[in-house]
């Protein structure tokens, strides 16, 4: 029996314990905010957070996980308002959006361990993550966005989504 | 091929040869001569809700409910068609909801693909909106007993001239006592008068896309819902030979393995065949497809080898080949020049990739079919799964879901009739999950080519006289077995509009038999037309010792119309109306013009360091774009930033352009960098993105500067004309950087040696 816990709920695993977690989240706990890209950790699509750091969970067995705390982007926020997700919406950064959790994911990991990444350190991060639409220029920005939001702590305007407003 | 071929349906044209068949295409596509009745939103209740028939439908509570009958892959139709109708209804925004239309005939043309969703809704769509907001403000008046000129219809209420107001939601009795008038008298609001149109408004799904509740095709959770993943024969027209479903069983959680028949004839968009392993769970079925230690039979295409095959094309190339356009005499002025360029030019097969597989469930039941997928284009799903189980397409019911990238792969719905072939067999719902290998080994790829481009330049380097000659393996192929040459429908994407000024052009065309499925991907063969042209102006450029946007200026001359049909040519003009939508240098100019000023064209580069420049028309759409890049000593390639000036005419959402621009210019990257997707022993030699690479944002420039080019010209296409430009401004932005010049893609390690 393999014990952890997804979005702060415990679980109990007890079937294939080379099953990714991927598949585990998506099939037996219908949470399907983790996508499935390649199976083999070369697009970001499935990317959680195991303890906090972003994983590609469809390499990662169920075994693996023993005692660890995962979170989906279904977990990430309360009310879809982590400082990176309202970057996404000011940004109006997705295009079809199929990608996006896991870059979301991805990008909160990185701030969470380095909000004030370079450029530079930005595109390292990032390039893991793939996506077709290419909305790269704007998740550049958007993570530029979220760092300034996180790293200045207090006192910052939100960007209100229901403006129509418009990406430079 | 007959009329009732899937072709038909889905595929703009290539149809003159039906002329009965392309006519109804084309009435579909206005909606044939009944846009009042299409119009006639509220005048049909149905049953208990004050429910449009078609495209809206205001409810009791004030809720407008507007259908969206494309896909939404990325492009924000959703948005934008309920940007059209509730600024021409004069809805509130926060009270409209988007309903996405399942697939049905009564909607007209659903296939999303080509650009032209707006194109061709776009002013239905608004005379819709208007129908509503005319009954509105005559059925108040009506109610108040006064002048309908008294009555001003906004946001969701009617105001009389003595401040007495009405809202919609109360006026909905009322207002189906009123007939809208005839399309041609309506009165359409006036540009200036849009609230919502032509301005950049969030859109309607990024809340739910950024904390994962879009539902994608494989997010659909049908709870009885067993998983399928299907190993199909490596080689197009293959057969399974043996297999061990024994071993495939043995896995825990697979229930059943269940051959899929091989497909019949051309390939149209039938099933591959194979074998599918029906499983509990997705992991079960993955296992058990490892273990079915499957051989097959190869079949005719067994011997498709790509390097074979791109000898084969630039021999034909190089040969005289069928005439498609002719002015002057081209060949005799080239026969004499003292100063000839001549090039030849090779893009290999791609795969569009999108960032989601294919993926659909359905559920078969004796009297119909239920399917949810990820489609392009719901009616091919209803023909293409009717034709697989046997049953009248009508019995089809398809929801369309988000799709995760498209790019031209799912409007071919072989994977909706693989699902409800296998619910058939097994009688419960079933999800079939197209794995990465599987979409990258088992797609309709875009068509591999190769393009011979001589050109006589006088003195000053002007163009005296130009020759073309195209190969590419026709999509046709797919939908008729013995389609070799490409149709002209392919050819009228960026090589039969050549705008370039000469008195003497010949261009013709040559054969390529496929050996693999053909189909579309995003902007078709605009991709590989545009790259050989946009090249070769600019090795032209070159050899003429000119600056290369003034060049480039110049050989497309003065601003004026151009009709190719003088020249021998057949043109179709992606389905516009020459007299709305000509082929107009002068915007061709423009945007030129305006990208170069963008990125400061002519400013000192640091060695290493270059800027290129290329310009094409596609989708009825003019983009020019400079991109930056360094190469450094080592031959490494950086992309530093890239510049887009596009004129789509009219356009509904600001800033979906400019995403869709960029987005479109970076996918253009992916002919560049990729390495294609080749063959051998009929095989796909790519599985997943470590090999068939894509752009990562290590690749992509961290800007693409876009200016959407202010016009009230009509509305042309978006999600396309933004690649095909892409590719050869890169490579010519190369040649400026380090003077490598990149004839054949991808790029490799051209730039190393």
């Amino acid at each position: 029996m393999i014990t952890f816990t997804v979005n702060g709920n415990k679980h109990e695993f007890s079937g294939d314990p080379s099953t990714p977690v991927l598949w585990y989240l998506r099939d037996e706990l219908n949470l399907t905010g983790p996508k499935f890209g390649c199976g083999m950790a070369q697009c970001g699509a499935c990317t959680v957070h195991i303890d906090g750091m972003a994983q590609r969970s469809c390499v990662l067995p169920v075994s693996a996980v023993q005692g660890r705390k995962i979170t989906t982007i279904e977990g990430l926020s309360e009310n879809g308002d982590h400082p990176v997700q309202k970057a996404w919406v000011e940004h109006k950064v997705p295009q079809c959006g199929f990608c996006q959790c896991g870059q979301i994911m991805q990008a909160a990991s990185l701030l969470s361990t380095n909000p004030t990444p370079s450029d530079e350190e930005i595109v390292q991060n990032m390039s893991g993550n793939i996506c077709r639409c290419g909305t790269y220029p704007r998740i550049h920005k958007a993570i530029k966005s979220a760092s300034k939001s996180i790293s200045s702590n207090a006192g910052v305007s939100y960007f209100d989504p229901t403006q129509a407003g418009e990406e430079a | 091929m007959s009329e009732n071929t899937y072709f038909d349906m889905n595929r703009r044209s290539f149809l003159k040869s039906t002329a009965a068949a392309g006519a109804l295409v084309l009435g579909t596509y206005f909606m044939g001569g009944a846009p009042r009745a299409m119009a006639g939103v509220l005048a049909k209740p149905a049953e208990n809700a004050k429910r449009a028939n078609l495209f809206i439908a205001l409810r009791p509570d004030g809720m407008v409910e507007v259908t969206c009958h494309r896909s939404e892959m990325g492009q924000q139709i959703r948005t934008a068609i309920a940007q059209i109708v509730a600024d021409e209804m004069e809805a509130a925004w926060d009270k409209v909801i988007v309903i996405q239309g399942k697939g049905d005939p009564k909607y007209g043309d659903q296939n999303t693909d080509g650009s032209r969703s707006i194109r061709f809704n776009m002013q239905r769509l608004r005379e819709m909106g208007a129908s509503v907001r005319y009954m509105m403000q005559h059925a108040a008046a009506k109610r108040l007993g006064v002048e309908p000129s008294t009555c001003v219809a906004e946001q969701h209420v009617v105001t009389h001239t003595s401040g007495k107001t009405l809202a919609y939601k109360d006026l909905i009795d009322d207002a189906l006592t009123i007939t809208p008038p005839e399309a041609d008298k309506l009165k359409l609001k006036e540009r200036k008068e849009w609230r919502y149109i032509n301005t950049g408004m969030a859109h309607i799904d990024l809340q739910d896309i950024v904390t994962g509740k879009a539902t994608f095709a494989a997010d659909v959770r049908e709870p009885k819902a067993l998983v399928a993943i299907i190993e199909r024969p490596p080689v197009v027209g293959g057969k399974v030979k043996s297999f061990n479903a024994d071993k495939a069983k043995a896995v825990n959680g697979v229930v059943d393995v269940i051959e899929i028949p091989a497909p019949k004839g051309a390939p149209q968009f039938q099933p591959k065949g194979g074998l599918a392993i029906i499983a509990n769970n997705t992991w079960a079925a993955w296992q058990g497809r490892k273990a079915l230690d499957v051989t097959w039979d190869d079949g005719a295409n067994g011997d498709y080898n790509s390097a074979n095959f791109k000898e084969q094309l630039l021999n034909t190339v190089n040969a005289p080949q069928a005439l498609v356009r002719e002015k002057g005499d081209a060949l005799s002025v080239l026969e004499k020049a003292s100063d000839k360029l001549v090039a030849d030019y090779y893009v290999p097969h791609l795969a569009q990739a999108p960032m989601e597989p294919p993926c659909a469930t359905a559920m078969y039941y004796k009297d119909r079919v239920d399917v949810w997928a990820a489609t392009q284009n719901p009616q091919a799903d209803m023909e293409t799964v009717g034709a697989m189980v046997g049953m009248d397409k009508e019995k089809i019911n398809v929801h369309v879901t988000m799709l995760g990238g498209a790019f031209g792969r799912k409007s071919k719905p072989d994977f909706s009739a693989e699902a409800a072939y296998l619910s058939m067999k097994t009688g419960k719902p079933i999800r079939v999950q197209w794995t990465r290998e599987d979409d990258i080994q088992h797609g309709f790829y875009h068509a591999v080519s190769a393009q011979h481009v001589e050109a006589a330049l006088d003195e000053n380097g002007k163009i005296d006289a130009y020759l073309h000659r195209t190969a590419f393996s026709p999509i046709a192929s797919t939908f008729q077995e013995g389609a070799n040459a490409p149709f002209s429908f392919e050819l009228d994407l960026g090589f039969t509009d050549n705008p370039i000024l000469t008195p003497n052009m010949k261009l013709e065309r040559g054969e390529a038999p496929a050996k693999a499925r053909i189909g579309w991907m995003r902007s078709v063969s605009n991709i590989f037309h545009a790259f050989a042209v946009q090249s070769f102006i600019n090795e032209a450029a070159h050899k003429a010792g000119k600056d290369a946007k003034d060049y480039l200026l110049e050989v497309i001359g003065p601003d004026r119309i151009i009709d190719v049909t003088d020249q021998k040519a057949e043109y179709q003009n992606y389905w516009g109306d020459k007299s709305v939508y000509p082929l107009d240098t002068g915007r061709l100019r423009n945007v030129i013009e305006k990208v170069s000023d963008m990125a400061g064209w002519g400013r000192e580069m640091p060695k290493g360091r270059g800027l290129g420049i290329a310009a094409h028309r596609s989708f009825l759409t003019y983009v020019a774009t400079v991109v930056e890049v360094e190469v450094s000593d080592a031959g490494d390639l950086s992309v530093i930033k890239s510049w887009v000036a596009i004129d789509a005419g009219t356009v509904v959402n600001t800033d979906t352009v400019k995403n869709q621009t960029q987005g479109g210019s970076v996918y253009g990257i992916t002919t560049a960098i990729s390495d294609g997707i080749t063959f051998d022993k009929g095989r796909v030699q790519q599985s997943n993105f470590h090999n068939y690479r894509v752009p990562r944002m290590s690749d992509s420039p961290l800007e693409v500067e876009v200016e959407v080019i202010e016009s009230d010209a009509p509305p042309a296409g978006v999600g396309e004309p933004a690649t095909p430009v892409y590719a050869p401004a890169l490579c010519n932005a190369i040649f400026a950087a380090c003077g490598k010049r990149i004839r054949q893609l991808p790029i490799g390690n051209q730039l190393k040696a």
